[in-house]
């Protein structure tokens, strides 16, 4: 049961051939027999859970079921769930319980869904391969020595894993994408402002857009139907008519131009990635789609773009853990400057830290205009060249990561080597673009590739349509790591 | 040496919302600590503001009354800095571009009408309050405030005296009363003055060094404050040092200014445009649809009494200290000529006001209507009753006893101006008096005066005083 697809379960539960109580029970034992050596999980609640789940089988039973009732999932712990620890990976959090729900765990909740856990990630999503969390890393289930990528790593290993059928997660350059191609799972980050941000921890508010984890593009689509939609509460919450973005899951790919920018495919890929994406994109011409060599002339600057703007962001952002309200105070200090410096030195871990010095430097007086200001501008350059791409091309595609998942500890020495790991999905953000990943082969190793596509804005249902398609005629979505399966 | 004075102003008016500017978390002032702070304006993880439409709009009303410019776009930043009672970490406001650019207000000080230009009009969120008396060791905070709606409303430096800041300050508070954007109620703290004083020698064109005096709430305060940062100042440069720019604190008990922080110690507050938000745009449609809403202005007002009730430059800014006021007048004074004009404007700003005073009351409260007021400003106007009466008849309408006509004729007030009744009456009056009657005619003027008031009395206050005046003079003149 555990290996179903969101689908697969939603038909199951509809025809009656389990209960919610019987599925989530299933899966938090897998959890409990498999959550110590992974690490996906930073809290779990099993009455909670399993209340949930009762709850949603009465609604089945009033008859006032929707396609989503009684489908477990897990949270990334970066969404406030109303009575839920939610740590955000982080000491400064690891004692506050939200007292309200975020928009997503409403929506979900809304729909029957029934909650699972709080999954693992990088501290307040700093990182790209889950080994900046208070609580400890994620393992990949692909190979235990592995990072499982990051910041949504939690979520998308224990998705990999099956010990959820999906889960959601948060992408502020690449913390969906990335750790999905890194364990071999599907990742979407909508268009921004298509899911509220209410209710999610913020790190880098102009950037920040959660999206669904699960293991097909069907999967994907569904549990944006439910995330989806405005939120008055959200300033940068899109008023937009409601849609389905599995509308077009059928559509045939005759026609489709795939844009391939130079840019993705140079120094720095690894082989195995580059095959596996040069084979994905030639399953897609025997799907009837042309390609076209497109150019981003400024992807380069986007990592440097990213790491002065995200940074600036979240040193204001981070600057509300004072320890004076919620979350981590120091045992002792001497006055008020004292208990802010080691409240936050003791709730901080390192690359958190980082950051919020890096952003309190851009921002400060005498370098802004250097750094912020041209930062911004730069931006909109990059956003200018998928603006330009988009006129020859329905979808871009390419790698999702320069590599495959990296051993634990071997980037964590060298910032700039991990922020790397990120720069085919960084320039997506910044442009405010939909982008995901899907499983499109293995390395030399056994572990997944991503395959990233990129849609133009609001494009969500024709990506979802090019992956699904692709999903149809290939299989690399249904591998799974060894070990897992039921 | 001679010295100017040159004072900018920046006054924070807290907009009268029924809400916050970011959350819908009450603003009434009084609750309990920390019963009107909701998720946002504790700063919980995750929560984010949305813009207070009614605080837009009164901004905008702000704006078009002082005819400044409303921008089309404008920006809400962070203005980053670490305190308790900021649970953020940063102030929303507005930085580089405001919603309100430029804009005057005019004042009156004796008899020269000068005008004070705005830099600038902003949107921000007040916040919180540190208590540091009630707790021993420890500072409480109360966040009932933090996200209150302010406009910060920054002049030019263009007042050049205390009584100037303080015309300009009565100015700009009559104007956020009248146009209904502020309740002006500065014990509350709803509208507070920073002043920027310095000094340079007169004729200078180059400005002091200035120290910004925080946090002024009374008028008092204000001009108290000016008046001893100026000695100060002075003092200072006369003994041969030098201002260092600073912000200092105004100390009520000792009326004295103190130093809070130099320059030096400033903060970097790194603002930047808050991405939470998006730029606040205000559409032409928008505009208009506020400018259609906009009350007549005090300045118009005041006009058109001159013109249309012959009232002085002096009585007409009397009667439009508040929009209620005005409108009282305008009442009670409709289709008035000019006599009975300016005898309204008399009564309003004599008797009714210290009534009003008195007890306690505004304007809105007042037991005597215009209309009523009127009644009996007419009864007066056509000779029947004295203005001495008149006192008496005021107080009954007041008592609730009735309307003028009514009350003068139950208590039988009408004055007497039938002039065989009258010369009768100072006939006794004279004969009575024979004493004062030669001392008049002695040369002694305030002789007649007391023949008049002996006249009044035997009629009870009812005879008409200018008939008693004349018959008196013709009949000791015979």
């Amino acid at each position: 049961m555990s290996n179903a697809t969101l689908k697969e379960l939603s038909v199951q539960l509809a025809a009656g051939a389990c209960s919610s109580v019987e599925l989530s029970r299933d899966f938090i034992n897998k959890i409990n027999s498999l959550n110590k050596a992974l690490g996906c999980f930073i809290t779990l609640d099993a009455e909670r859970t399993l209340a949930q789940a009762q709850a949603a089988d009465a609604q089945r039973a009033a008859g006032r079921a929707g396609p989503l009732t009684g489908v477990p999932l897990a949270h990334k712990d970066i969404f406030c769930a109303k009575d839920w620890l939610t740590t955000c990976g982080s000491r400064m959090l690891a004692n506050f319980v939200a007292p309200y729900d975020a928009h997503v765990v409403e929506r979900c909740n809304a729909a029957g869904m029934v909650t699972l856990g709080k999954t693992n990630m990088d501290e307040f999503a700093m990182g790209s391969s889950n080994e900046t969390s208070h609580f400890g890393p994620v393992r990949n289930p692909w190979n235990r020595d592995m990072v499982p990528g990051g910041s949504s790593g939690g979520s998308a290993a224990a998705v990999a894993a099956r010990l959820a059928p999906a889960a959601t997660g948060t992408d502020t350059g690449g913390s969906i994408r990335q750790p999905a191609a890194l364990t071999g799972i599907c990742g979407l980050k909508p268009t921004y402002g298509v899911v509220s941000r209410y209710g999610m921890i913020a790190f880098a508010s102009s950037l920040d857009q959660a999206g669904p984890m699960a293991r097909s593009a069907e999967d994907l689509g569904m549990l944006l139907n439910v995330m989806a939609g405005h939120d008055p509460r959200d300033s940068t919450s899109l008023e937009r008519p409601a849609e389905d973005y599995n509308r077009s899951l059928e559509k045939t790919l005759q026609g489709l131009r795939i844009g391939l920018p130079r840019e993705f495919f140079a120094a720095g890929l690894t082989p195995d990635v580059q095959r596996a994406v040069e084979a994905a994109v030639a399953e897609y011409k025997k799907l009837g789609a042309t390609v076209v060599d497109i150019s981003l002339p400024n992807m380069g600057l986007s990592v440097p773009v990213y790491y002065v703007l995200a940074p600036a962001e979240a040193s204001s952002n981070l600057s509300r853990f004072d320890g004076v309200r919620y979350g981590h105070r120091a045992a002792e200090y001497t006055d008020l400057m004292d208990m802010y410096k080691r409240s936050r030195a003791e709730g901080f871990g390192a690359e958190v830290k980082r950051r919020i010095l890096i952003g309190t430097y851009v921002l400060s007086h005498g370098y802004y205009d250097a750094y912020y200001i041209r930062a911004q501008k730069l931006r909109r350059l990059i956003a200018g060249d998928f603006v330009e791409a988009f006129k020859q091309c329905d979808v871009i595609m390419g790698p999702t990561s320069p590599t495959t998942a990296f051993k634990l500890g071997e980037k964590s020495a060298d910032p700039v080597q991990m922020y790397l790991s990120d720069i085919y999905t960084i320039a997506v953000n910044l442009a405010g673009l939909p982008g995901m990943s899907i499983p499109c082969g293995l390395d030399g190793g056994g572990l997944p590739v991503g395959l990233q596509i990129i849609g133009n804005y609001f494009e969500e249902a024709r990506m979802l349509n090019v992956a699904h398609q692709y999903q149809l005629a290939t299989d690399w979505h249904q591998r799974m790591p060894r070990g897992f399966g039921v | 040496m001679k010295w100017e004075v040159v004072i900018g102003l920046e006054t924070h008016a807290q907009l009268s919302t029924v809400s916050k500017i970011f959350s819908g978390a009450a603003t009434a002032f009084g609750a309990a600590p920390n019963t009107q702070a909701c998720g946002v304006d504790i700063a919980l993880p995750g929560v984010l503001p949305v813009l207070n439409t009614g605080a837009v709009e009164r901004a905008i009303r702000f704006g078009l009354a002082v005819d400044g410019k409303i921008n089309p776009r404008s920006i809400f930043a962070r203005k980053n800095y670490f305190y308790p009672d900021l649970p953020k970490g940063y102030q929303i406001s507005q930085y580089e571009l405001p919603i309100v650019e430029g804009g005057r207000v005019t004042i009156q000080v004796g008899d020269i009408e000068k005008t004070v230009q705005l830099t600038r009009a902003h949107l921000e969120e007040d916040a919180g309050k540190s208590l540091h008396e009630d707790f021993r060791g420890q500072t409480g905070i109360d966040l009932n405030r933090a996200g209150t709606p302010l406009l910060e409303i920054v002049t030019e430096p263009d007042m050049r005296s205390a009584e100037e800041a303080v015309a300009y300050a009565r100015a700009l508070h009559t104007l956020v009363r009248w146009i209904d954007v502020c309740d002006g109620n500065m014990q509350e703290g709803s509208f507070r003055c920073d002043a920027n004083v310095s000094v340079r020698p007169a004729g200078s064109t180059t400005l002091g060094t200035r120290r910004e005096i925080k946090n002024l709430n009374s008028f008092r305060f204000l001009q108290q404050a000016i008046e001893y940062e100026v000695r100060w100042q002075i003092g200072e440069i006369e003994d041969g040092r030098t201002i260092q720019q600073a912000t200092v604190l105004f100390d009520p008990d000792t009326g004295e200014t103190r130093m809070m922080r130099t320059k030096e110690d400033a903060h970097d507050y790194r603002y930047f445009p808050d991405p939470d938000l998006l730029p606040l745009e205000v559409t032409a449609e928008r505009l208009a649809a506020v400018r259609a809403a906009m009350p007549v202005l005090p300045q118009a007002r005041r006009e058109h009494f001159v013109a249309q009730y012959g009232l002085t430059r002096y009585d007409a800014d009397l009667l439009t200290a508040s929009r209620e006021l005005a409108d009282y007048f305008d009442a009670t004074a409709s289709g008035a000529d000019a006599r009975t004009g300016k005898l309204c404007a008399n009564w309003i700003s004599g008797a009714l006001s210290a009534r009003l005073n008195e007890e306690g009351l505004d304007i809105a409260r007042s037991r005597v209507t215009a209309p009523q007021l009127r009644g009996l400003i007419d009864r007066i106007a056509d000779g029947t009753i004295s203005g001495k009466i008149a006192k008496d008849v005021f107080d009954a309408i007041w008592a609730g006893e009735g309307d003028a006509d009514s009350i003068i004729a139950a208590k039988g007030l009408k004055q007497i101006s039938d002039s065989g009744e009258l010369e009768k009456i100072v006939d006794q009056v004279l004969a009575a008096n024979a004493q004062q009657v030669a001392d008049f005619r002695a040369g002694r003027e305030k002789a007649f005066n007391s023949l008049v008031g002996q006249v009044m009395k035997a009629s009870r206050g009812k005879a008409n005083p200018q008939q008693v005046n004349d018959i008196l003079r013709r009949k000791l003149a015979g």
